[in-house]
């Protein structure tokens, strides 16, 4: 396989990882802790939209088939639309059941196993509700097309990607574009950021950070749910499918700096390459040791992470 | 008389169950409880102490690396050597920096574990796993009275286990982890390297999570990558939680208590669904102790026993 067609897959996964991060990156900039359960709202995610579409191709009467060269038709597009709204309320529900109570009384450890708990709670439920087998959006069998034109593919290799593949990747440019703005410009935006950098400071200030916590949740879990979705359509929608990206999320949160929003995108992206170049390396079975060298290298060499301050 | 003896023999097998995840506990008890580490890789040190007993102990099987037959004494020590060295390799990097990065990198460590135990199929025997011979079986000969010296053997090294760190904890040694868990800076300021100390309970309290693999794998004479999911990291905590973290005690009830709920809930799935609805079951057994903990850890953070006041005894 060419180097390209590697360096292009990566970024694919990279782009769903980096998704993710930046959901676990927000509730620790704002929250303090290290959520274990944040790969499973990427997992309901998924599943959420998995039901949703079987609403919408068989209520709605949606149609099923892809536009155009996309496996992904209107159905499913109203189903992650739906399965966004569904996995915000998840967070919310989570921390308002959860983990607001065991702030008050503080230690930021307590809610690192109690997270830890609500994940492997959340795991199963999908397990129990849906069974242990993987499923798929779709059964089409994506058409993979050649990106680069034959002078250039001549010199460096071809890339192919599936018309999914490159949707991926400009929706994750579409909503981090999006999340860029909404953290520089928007009032709610510039709210989070100064709740992340002193939350007493910030209540004095007027603002209300228990609708900072509800929007932070709210966009990490809307966030996941793009994560799941994708990966359901280029994998396969499982239970375990959280807990599998779990690492690589941390992995990628720390190596951009924990805490920094456009630190997990690149983390995320790096990440993607870097298990794309691991598993084109050493096999498939092992990537997700490609992830935990990372994260012992960057403990190691750099713990504030690429672009996170030091303590 | 024959359903008497039938009870009586699967409490032995329960018992010598339980106190293996009490053996666990104490582990997590002086890395948790005494020094406020946080270990969300303990299902990978079971594993790790478990496969090199396996190694070590094992007979010789072509393709292989291991199958030494060593004595089992040698083997159980080799395992907790073994557990200590990976343990170390997590804590150097990580107990310098934020106790999330901690819980992270042991979680890490975990699932790699977990990888290399389904897929190197030279070291651990893949899908297959790996058989040892269970140390005087054929000695012994009788499979009940087997079971019954093996808790004897069980409940003596929880008790040399409890002393010894009862013991510890006492110590100045234990002093200073108490006082670096309440208050870094203040520890700090008296002169005692709090990274250094961490790294020592750390590796310690893995170490004692190793012999028990080491103890579960000589007990059930064969294991797979099956034994040491995510999920039996999450049983130790529950039980540390419920019999209150900080207290050794409460580290061996806990995991009494909590093993006696989990086979006795499993028991009852197993009783109310349906034989297609059983791997669902096991699922939603999984749920309900989760569920059991977050309210726990809400409403009674303590656990059943609690930590004891260590006040001075000049107070």
């Amino acid at each position: 396989m060419p180097l390209v067609q590697v360096l292009a897959d990566g970024l694919v996964v990279g782009a769903m990882i980096a998704l993710g991060a930046v959901g676990l990156t927000l509730v620790y900039a704002i929250l303090r802790f290290a959520n274990f359960a944040h790969g499973e709202l990427i997992a309901w995610g998924g599943y959420f939209a998995l039901s949703l579409l079987t609403l919408a191709t068989g209520w709605l009467g949606l149609e099923a088939g892809g536009i155009g060269g996309l496996s992904i038709g209107w159905a499913l597009l109203a189903a992650l639309a739906g399965a966004m709204v569904l996995t915000a309320a998840l967070g919310i529900g989570l921390d308002a059941l959860l983990f607001r109570s065991l702030r008050r009384r503080g230690g930021a450890i307590t809610l690192i196993i109690a997270s830890f708990g609500a994940a492997l709670a959340l795991r199963n439920l999908i397990a129990f509700l849906y069974g242990p087998t993987p499923t798929y959006y779709s059964r089409a069998i994506p058409m993979a097309l050649p990106l680069l034109p034959e002078e250039v593919a001549a010199v460096t290799g071809q890339i192919r990607m599936t018309p999914d593949q490159l949707f991926i990747l400009g929706l994750t440019a579409v909503l981090v574009v999006a999340l860029h703005l909404f953290l520089s410009r928007s009032t709610l935006g510039r709210a989070m950021r100064a709740t992340a950098e002193n939350p007493d400071l910030a209540r004095l200030f007027g603002i209300d950070t228990r609708v900072v916590i509800r929007w932070t949740w709210a966009i990490g879990g809307m966030l996941a749910a793009v994560a799941g979705v994708c990966f359901g359509l280029t994998a396969q929608v499982r239970p375990q499918m959280g807990f599998d990206l779990l690492l690589p999320l941390f992995a990628a949160a720390i190596l951009g700096g924990i805490g920094s929003f456009h630190g997990a995108v690149a983390g995320g992206l790096i990440l993607g390459v870097a298990e794309s170049i691991g598993v084109h390396l050493i096999g498939a079975e092992y990537r997700q040791a490609v992830a935990f060298v990372v994260l012992i290298a960057v403990l190691i060499a750099r713990p504030a992470g690429l672009f996170g301050e030091r303590d | 008389m024959a359903d008497l003896l039938g009870i009586g023999a699967y409490l032995v097998f329960f018992l010598v169950v339980a106190l293996n995840y009490a053996v666990a506990c104490l582990g997590l008890n002086l890395q948790w409880g005494y020094t406020g580490l946080f270990n969300v890789g303990v299902a990978g040190f079971f594993a790790v102490g478990a496969y090199t007993t396996a190694i070590l102990a094992g007979p010789d099987y072509p393709g292989q690396f291991g199958g030494f037959g060593l004595p089992f004494p040698l083997a159980w020590a080799g395992a907790m050597a073994m557990t200590g060295l990976v343990a170390l390799v997590v804590a150097v990097p990580t107990l310098r920096l934020r106790h999330d990065y901690l819980a992270i990198a042991t979680f890490g460590i975990a699932v790699v574990i977990q990888l290399v135990a389904q897929n190197a199929q030279w070291l651990t025997g893949g899908a297959f796993g790996l058989n040892l011979p269970r140390p005087l079986f054929d000695a012994v000969g009788d499979p009940v009275l087997w079971n019954l010296l093996y808790l004897a053997l069980s409940v003596l090294v929880v008790a040399v286990l409890y002393v010894g760190l009862e013991t510890l904890a006492q110590s100045p040694w234990g002093r200073v982890l108490r006082a670096i868990r309440e208050d870094e800076a203040a520890a700090r300021s008296l002169g005692k390297s709090a990274a250094l100390f961490r790294i020592q309970a750390f590796v310690l309290g893995s170490m004692i999570m190793g012999l028990a693999g080491a103890m579960y794998a000589s007990f059930v004479g064969f294991i797979s990558a099956q034994d040491f999911l995510p999920i039996l990291t999450f049983q130790v905590w529950t039980m540390l939680i419920v019999g209150g973290s900080g207290n050794n005690r409460g580290a061996i009830l806990g995991a009494i208590v909590v093993w006696a709920l989990w086979t006795l809930s499993g028991r009852v799935m197993g009783l109310l669904l349906p034989a297609e609805m059983q791997a669902r079951g096991a699922a939603l057994q999984i749920v309900l102790i989760g569920v059991v903990l977050a309210l726990l850890l809400v409403f009674r953070p303590g656990g059943i026993l609690g930590e004891r006041r260590q006040v001075s005894r000049h107070l």
